[in-house]
């Protein structure tokens, strides 16, 4: 095995041990009542985050193009969670909830997938800043739009409006214009949190050692260098983007059947925003950093309770350290002298142990 | 529109009268004609009537004084650009209408004047983009790992390390490739393309920053590469040591048309290419 391989390997293990190490471990403190009601009610939006922050860096980390409209197929995968969930309740008389919340994730995921693929036609076309402007707005348009959606069933059927006034007689609300997607039965849990995540892993990861994984990357690093190698770079980076946008609409759908209201406030920029923070803070292209982060930054807000009206200005300022840090060669190569002792000691005792 | 308008007004003849191939590829199709070349920048011509025909195995060489639309020919070629005059022809199908990718599917591969590598993949990695339409499976038998995931990706680690055995790199397989040395970027870009399969290989200025020893052993290698893959190669070169030692067929561009073509010999002896590259000697002046 070469040496980038094992690298590789052993990458991928300590990201899905460290995953499912946190699972077991949470989920014992649970059997135990050694963990805090608050803490217990973040898991179900820590596991949504994670898939997000991930999901996210497929695009931004690996296929290089920043979107800024995630939280769009957020919201999409959201409501058609809660559309699903309450259809299938109110109509089919599903009454299992794991099978409902399953249902729910995949709709999600599979409309939040085909609007990716709508939106990723035009919108790949476009480079650098342009794409980050269309996506921005593609997901203030969500937003309005689901601002003034109404879905309402009666009788096994589904009634779509955008107007109030147009909805029938006695039909059952499950989308209520601004007031959202109302009267969710929560269903999400923890468990299908932590099987979407490490889907959502296993999609990613794998998907970033295959052949079509490199083509988004050299996509990436060199597009006409790539097209001269015989490789569709639209249709490459349409793969990652409808993929991450797909992952997204799941996290939505999770996230959404996990409270009994979902509101179109929940999904403005600031959360694509969000997204976008606990992406780069955990490295671009770096997965396991992704899941790192979006934890921390997700338990720290609520521990840091007294100074939330710090947050989004903090947030600021990090981002803004991250790129002077990882983008000024002086202090890089500052940095890189700092570990370089480090990573001697690293190498030596590897070396060591081979002769062993 | 106007394009489709220019190219039925192009004047066809019957094939070039000035066309050179080697003696052994005459019997066989040529690997690229180009027939009256050209291509319009908003009113300026940078190439213009360009014709040429390299043949089988040949190895050609385009050289010309800077800013003669050689790299422009190679953007021609390789469907950057759109010719707005005339026809580009891969082993015999018109290349019109078609994009980089198509092309590239036809066989044609290329370096470039300022590297383009993928800085941060590996080196196999970079090869391995090369193979992507040489070795596949679909993106889900990636995802889920099937066999046949396993079954391509040995084949590719196989080839990969294969074609960096010609340059002797296999040891630095997973270097990342932007932290090569120069010499070593410039060699993994040869590589590279010929990974695709061409069967013509476009080098723009291979020997760009290297010293006198690396240039000789460029030389030899491009004859090797030509000698085991049975390729074309066209090179555009400013280093005459390479060009004359290995090209058999020259072809000399200045301000975008055609100057002189011929052997090493005939163009170290035409005056045309001498004016061009030193200037012409004023009257009176001895």
């Amino acid at each position: 095995m070469t040496k980038a391989k094992r690298n590789r390997l052993i990458y991928n293990i300590v990201t899905y041990a460290l995953v499912i190490a946190a699972f077991i471990l949470l989920q014992s403190m649970i059997a135990n009542k050694s963990i805090s009601r608050s803490l217990k009610g973040q898991l179900v939006p820590i596991c949504s985050w994670i898939v997000m922050a991930v999901s996210l860096n497929l695009v931004i980390g690996i296929s290089g193009e920043l979107s800024l409209g995630h939280a769009g197929f957020m919201s999409i995968g959201a409501y058609t969670g809660a559309v699903v969930s309450g259809w299938l309740l109110n109509s089919f008389a599903v009454e299992s909830t794991l099978l409902r919340l399953v249902l729910a994730i995949l709709a999600g995921g599979i409309m939040a997938g085909v609007m990716g693929a709508l939106i990723g036609i035009p919108v790949l076309r476009l480079r650098g800043d342009y794409l980050a402007i269309v996506t921005l707005a593609f997901g203030e348009i969500i937003r309005s739009l689901v601002n003034v959606l109404y879905i309402g069933v009666q009788d096994g059927h589904l009634c779509f409006s955008f107007l109030n006034r147009n909805m029938p007689e006695g039909v059952t609300m499950l989308v209520d214009g601004a007031k959202g997607a109302v009267k969710i039965k929560p269903i999400s849990t923890f468990a299908v949190g932590f099987v979407l995540i490490l889907i959502t892993l296993t999609v990613v990861l794998n998907l970033v050692n295959s052949r079509a994984g490199r083509a988004i990357k050299a996509t990436r690093d060199n597009r006409i260098a790539a097209e001269s190698m015989g490789v569709p770079v639209t249709k490459y980076k349409m793969m990652a983007f409808v993929t991450a946008a797909a992952l997204a609409g799941m996290a939505g759908a999770l996230y959404g059947l996990n409270s009994s209201t979902v509101v179109p406030t929940q999904f403005t920029f600031n959360q694509s925003i969000n997204v976008l923070v606990f992406v780069v803070l955990g490295g671009l292209g770096n997965v396991l950093g992704s899941v790192i982060s979006a934890t921390l930054l997700t338990v720290l807000p609520e521990v840091l309770r007294a100074f939330s009206d710090y947050r989004m200005l903090v947030y600021a300022v990090v981002l803004i350290l991250v790129m002077i840090f990882t983008n000024n060669p002086l202090i890089r190569s500052f940095a890189d002298r700092l570990i370089a002792p480090l990573k001697q000691l690293l190498r030596g005792k590897k070396q060591g142990g081979d002769e062993a | 529109m106007t394009q489709v308008k220019r190219r039925a007004n192009t004047k066809m003849v019957p094939v070039q009268s000035d066309a050179i191939v080697p003696e052994r590829d005459a019997d066989k199709a040529p690997v690229l004609e180009a027939r009256h070349l050209g291509i319009e920048f908003g009113g300026l011509k940078a190439v213009d009537d360009f014709n040429l025909t390299i043949g089988k195995t040949e190895i050609a060489g385009l050289i010309g004084p800077n800013g003669a639309g050689k790299t422009t020919v190679f953007n021609l070629i390789t469907k950057v650009y759109e010719p707005t005059m005339g026809a580009v022809l891969i082993n015999g199908r018109d290349t019109h209408g078609m994009n980089i990718v198509q092309a590239s599917k036809l066989g044609i591969a290329r370096t470039f004047q300022n590297i383009r590598l993928f800085d941060q993949m590996t080196v196999e990695e970079n090869v391995r983009i090369g193979l992507h339409n040489q070795i596949k499976y679909n993106m889900f038998t990636g995802m889920l790992r099937l066999p046949g995931y396993w079954k391509q990706e040995k084949k590719q680690h196989e080839r990969a390390l294969e074609l960096l055995h010609i340059f002797d790199m296999e040891k630095l397989a997973d270097e990342q490739a932007g932290s090569l040395p120069y010499g070593a970027q410039r060699r993994l870009e040869i590589v590279r393309a010929l990974a695709t399969k061409p069967s013509l290989l476009l080098l723009d200025e291979p020997a760009a920053g290297m010293n006198p020893h690396e240039t000789e052993e460029l030389m030899e290698n491009i004859a090797k590469i030509r000698d085991q893959f049975q390729i074309a190669i066209l090179l555009i070169e400013h280093d005459m040591s390479l060009v004359m030692g290995v090209c058999e067929g020259i072809c000399v561009l200045n301000f975008g048309r055609i100057i002189a073509k011929g052997t090493a010999d005939e163009i170290q002896a035409n005056p045309v290419v001498i004016e061009a590259y030193l200037g012409k000697k004023k009257e009176g002046q001895a």
